[in-house]
């Protein structure tokens, strides 16, 4: 370390008033040590002992210079190391919003939608009859099912199972193979020609809107909360490293300041090597920080709100579906509690409510053509969709249930072709959404990779120039 | 079984629709579809064994809906002299409240007649009679799964009585509606007859209008064979009892349950659980399979409907506690229904009713010799 002073080393004003004799034993390297500089040599307490040697180190020049270093050197490492702590801190939880919980609420929708696209399958079925069945509404079935199954496996090995969600997760793997009994005893009765199969059908769709689809409602909810945990996490400002960092800064300078006054020198090497490291260190966290969180701000509102809206909507067009079947089951005649309407007719009109309004937010939400082309197509087959709906309504009032039925459940031009239309479009739209939650939360967690590592490293060179800074200092008191 | 059923199903058109069948074809018929579903049905031995018995049946069957048909032709004639005409059907109700309150026998309806009333007219206009029916009792109102279609006691005589109306038998819309929401459905207008199994008594006539019974049956205590429980009896104290809401059942059940538990937590509010009391009859055969309730109280019509599907259960106790009777229902004061269904059930009992006894019921509930004789009422 060379040194760039501008002066001779003269002491200025203030000159040490008693006792100007440097400890002779003192090795320029350690200078974070306090030593004692000819205190009292009896041997009291330890701390007495310190508080003694500090007291009588600070009325001498080399004595204050050796506090202020060691002062400066904690600082600049503390600084350090806690801002590695508190960014590897915030990049765990972005890593969690990437790769754990956002994952989990993505597979908690997933759940919730394929046991009410299972249920929306089997009612459909029992609406064709047992002998025309399509085999694609059973193998519809059967994925649905699966899919649940395999995604509440998944679910189970990342949960704590005395959690919120880990009692949600029991309570669907305990119902779930009992309403598939009560959906296969149905088919088993369908198919023998007695009606006691569609009271189990029933049974089985009351125990699903009853008692699986709130469970998976909790789940999603529990999931979704913990996101937004995780996601708060690796958003909150580091500000315990922040105010260290300016801390330490601070009384760089002014230690370089004081240091100014006294030599009338500008530069101290290593205090300016101390400086340059603590700003980097704190210019790094502030900026990663910040594009950290606004990729995760980006995440969140164009991925996780565009993701929300969508499965929404996916829902509310499976439960209209659901409706849509039920009035043909139940022949118009439940009506709602006013008795003025048809239940099932209104819960159906509710429910595409909610889903045109649904993809008009999608729509908003969407920030690229990638994005709103799906919405859109999605939008276009709803409005076929009513319509279709609207002429099966009227074929039903003119007394025409078979035609009715065919152009609810029929093969072509029915309703239900329109809906597999929405769902496949909205699939369409969440998997790009998905993809663009995925990307931008990688780009925030990516954005603090190396910062701890970084900080901490910088910490210790920033420490050893503090010191080293000082030293030079202190050599000119030999 | 597909098989089977599309042919009961013609077959049960047919019996609807011709009304005017020679009394040996529905025999036949039936004997045949006997066959066909002995194949699959391992009662069919025991079945076979109650043919030539019910042959007998038939006979005295038809000896008494002669009889019947006699008194019912020969009543309103006695009655013509009081000459009250169905288009002043409005007076005929006003005097109903008195009658009801007196209410010894319920099931005496108003006196027969074919002539047009403005609700027939109303109907006429549509094209189509709106029938609430039921889906789900087995040999009455119930939706074959294989195809789809709606079949039944009730559903021919549904069909009978659109043909006499409209001239058509499939010039009905069917409304399935659950068994608590056949008095508002009359009463709101969604349909405009109910055909489902609904028994005439007191309480009713004061909310809806019958016609004459069409048949005779009693509230029965269903269990599996094994159970203890021996009928409505004490045996019942302590066990979980499944009825239908807003059915006779049920209403018996408040009146005497024996000690038995009847009633779900949350009766009457969205918590409903609906496991001892469920919207229908068929539901609690459900329960009673999924050990949820140790006994089903229902008609014996529909009990032995569900004891057809399931030969693990049986209708205990031998008879029917209560006696009772089912009607076609109509809102009340569009008497002008009322009596042209009297007049069709005129009709009906005399050949009809018999063709559909033997294609729906006389496998589960034998030795039925024929329809309750129509009782009438001043007015």
């Amino acid at each position: 370390m060379t040194q760039l002073q501008t002066g001779q080393p003269v002491p200025v004003h203030s000159a040490p008033t008693s006792t100007p004799t440097p400890t002779p034993a003192q090795p320029p390297g350690t200078a974070l040590g306090l030593p004692p500089s000819g205190g009292s040599p009896v041997p009291r307490g330890a701390l007495a002992d310190a508080a003694d040697r500090v007291r009588s180190a600070a009325t001498t020049e080399p004595g204050r210079l050796r506090i202020i270093g060691a002062v400066l050197a904690a600082l600049v490492v503390v600084f350090g190391t806690v801002t590695a702590f508190e960014i590897t801190d915030r990049a765990s939880a972005a890593d969690d919003v990437v790769s754990r919980s956002q994952p989990l609420s993505a597979d908690a929708a997933s759940v919730y939608r394929s046991l009410a696209d299972a249920d929306t399958a089997a009612s459909s079925g029992f609406l064709a009859g047992s002998g025309a069945e399509p085999a694609g509404v059973r193998e519809r079935y059967e994925k649905d099912i699966s899919l649940a199954s395999q995604l509440l496996i998944k679910a189970a090995t990342h949960t704590d199972s005395s959690s919120e969600s880990g009692r949600q997760i029991a309570t669907l793997n305990e119902q779930l193979p009992l309403y598939t009994g009560r959906v296969e005893t149905a088919r088993t009765y369908n198919r023998q020609g007695l009606p006691l199969g569609g009271a189990y059908l029933r049974f089985a769709n009351e125990q699903m809107s009853k008692v699986l689809l709130p469970a998976a409602q909790k789940l999603y909810d529990a999931e979704s909360s913990r996101l937004d945990r995780d996601d708060e996490d690796a958003r909150f400002w580091p500000i315990l490293s922040i105010a260290l960092g300016l801390l330490a800064l601070g009384a760089l300078g002014w230690a370089q300041h004081r240091s100014y006054r006294r030599t009338n020198r500008v530069f101290n090497h290593g205090l300016l090597a101390a400086t340059a490291a603590a700003t980097v260190v704190l210019l790094w966290l502030a900026v990663g920080h910040t594009v950290a969180r606004s990729q995760l701000d980006e995440a969140r509102e164009h991925g996780q709100k565009s993701l929300k809206v969508l499965n929404d909507a996916r829902i509310s067009s499976l439960k209209a579906r659901a409706n849509e079947n039920l009035t043909l089951v139940a022949r118009g005649a439940v009506l709602t509690d006013d008795g003025k309407r048809d239940k099932y007719e209104s819960e159906y009109g509710a429910g595409m409510l909610k889903l045109s309004d649904g993809l008009g937010r999608a729509e908003t939400l969407a920030d690229d053509d990638e994005g709103r082309d799906p919405v859109k197509a999605a939008a276009t087959s709803v409005a076929e969709w009513q319509l279709r709906h609207r002429a099966a309504s009227t074929t039903d009032k003119s007394g025409d249930y078979d035609g009715a039925l065919d152009k609810v459940i029929g093969a072509k031009d029915s309703t239900g072709e329109s809906f597999d239309q929405v769902d496949a479009a909205l699939a369409k739209a969440l998997a790009h959404e998905q993809r663009e939650f995925t990307r931008a939360a990688r780009a925030g967690r990516d954005a603090l990779g190396g910062l701890p590592l970084g900080a901490a490293a910088l910490g210790v060179l920033g420490a050893a120039g503090a010191i080293l800074g000082i030293n030079r200092r202190l050599s000119e008191y030999r | 079984m597909p098989d089977d059923e599309t042919g009961s199903g013609t077959e049960s058109q047919a019996a609807a629709g011709a009304g005017a069948r020679a009394g040996a074809e529905p025999a036949a018929g039936s004997a045949a579809r006997r066959e066909s579903r002995a194949r699959l049905d391992p009662r069919a031995s025991r079945l076979r064994g109650r043919v030539s018995f019910r042959g007998w049946g038939g006979v005295a069957g038809m000896a008494t809906a002669c009889v019947l048909t006699a008194v019912g032709t020969l009543l309103p004639l006695s009655q013509g002299a009081v000459s009250h005409l169905p288009a002043t059907g409005h007076s005929i109700s006003m005097v109903e409240p008195a009658k009801a309150d007196a209410c010894t026998s319920p099931e005496a309806s108003l006196t027969p007649s074919s002539a047009d009333g403005p609700n027939i007219l109303a109907i006429k206009k549509r094209g189509k009679l709106i029938v609430g029916v039921d889906q789900n009792s087995y040999r009455w109102g119930y939706r074959d799964p294989a195809t789809g279609s709606l079949k039944g006691f009730d559903i021919d005589l549904a069909r009978a009585i659109a043909e006499d109306i409209l001239g058509k038998p499939d010039a009905v819309i069917f409304r399935a509606i659950p068994t608590n929401q056949r008095i508002p459905a009359l009463n709101n207008g969604t349909v405009d007859i109910v055909v489902r199994t609904m028994t005439i008594n007191c309480a009713r006539i004061k909310q809806v209008a019958f016609s004459t019974a069409y048949f005779q049956a009693g509230q029965q205590v269903l269990a599996p064979k094994t159970s203890k429980i021996t009928g409505y009896n004490a045996s019942l104290k302590g066990k979980r009892v499944c009825s239908a809401e807003g059915s006779t059942a049920y209403e018996e059940l408040e009146k005497n349950s024996f000690g038995a538990i009847f009633k779900d937590k949350h009766d009457g509010k969205p918590a409903d659980d609906d496991v001892l009391t469920v919207s229908n009859q068929l539901d609690c055969l459900v329960r009673l399979q999924e050990g949820l309730v140790d006994a089903v109280v229902t008609d014996n019509a529909l009990a032995a409907g569900q004891a057809a599907q399931d030969p693990t259960v049986e209708l205990k106790g031998g008879k029917p506690f209560t006696t009772e009777f089912y009607g076609v229902a109509t809102k009340l004061g569009k008497d002008d229904v009322v009596r042209r269904v009297n007049q069709v059930l005129e009709e009906y009992r005399q050949t009809a009713w018999k063709a559909a006894y033997q294609d729906w019921l006389a496998d589960d509930l034998p030795g039925i010799s024929g329809p309750p004789a129509p009782k009438y009422r001043d007015g």
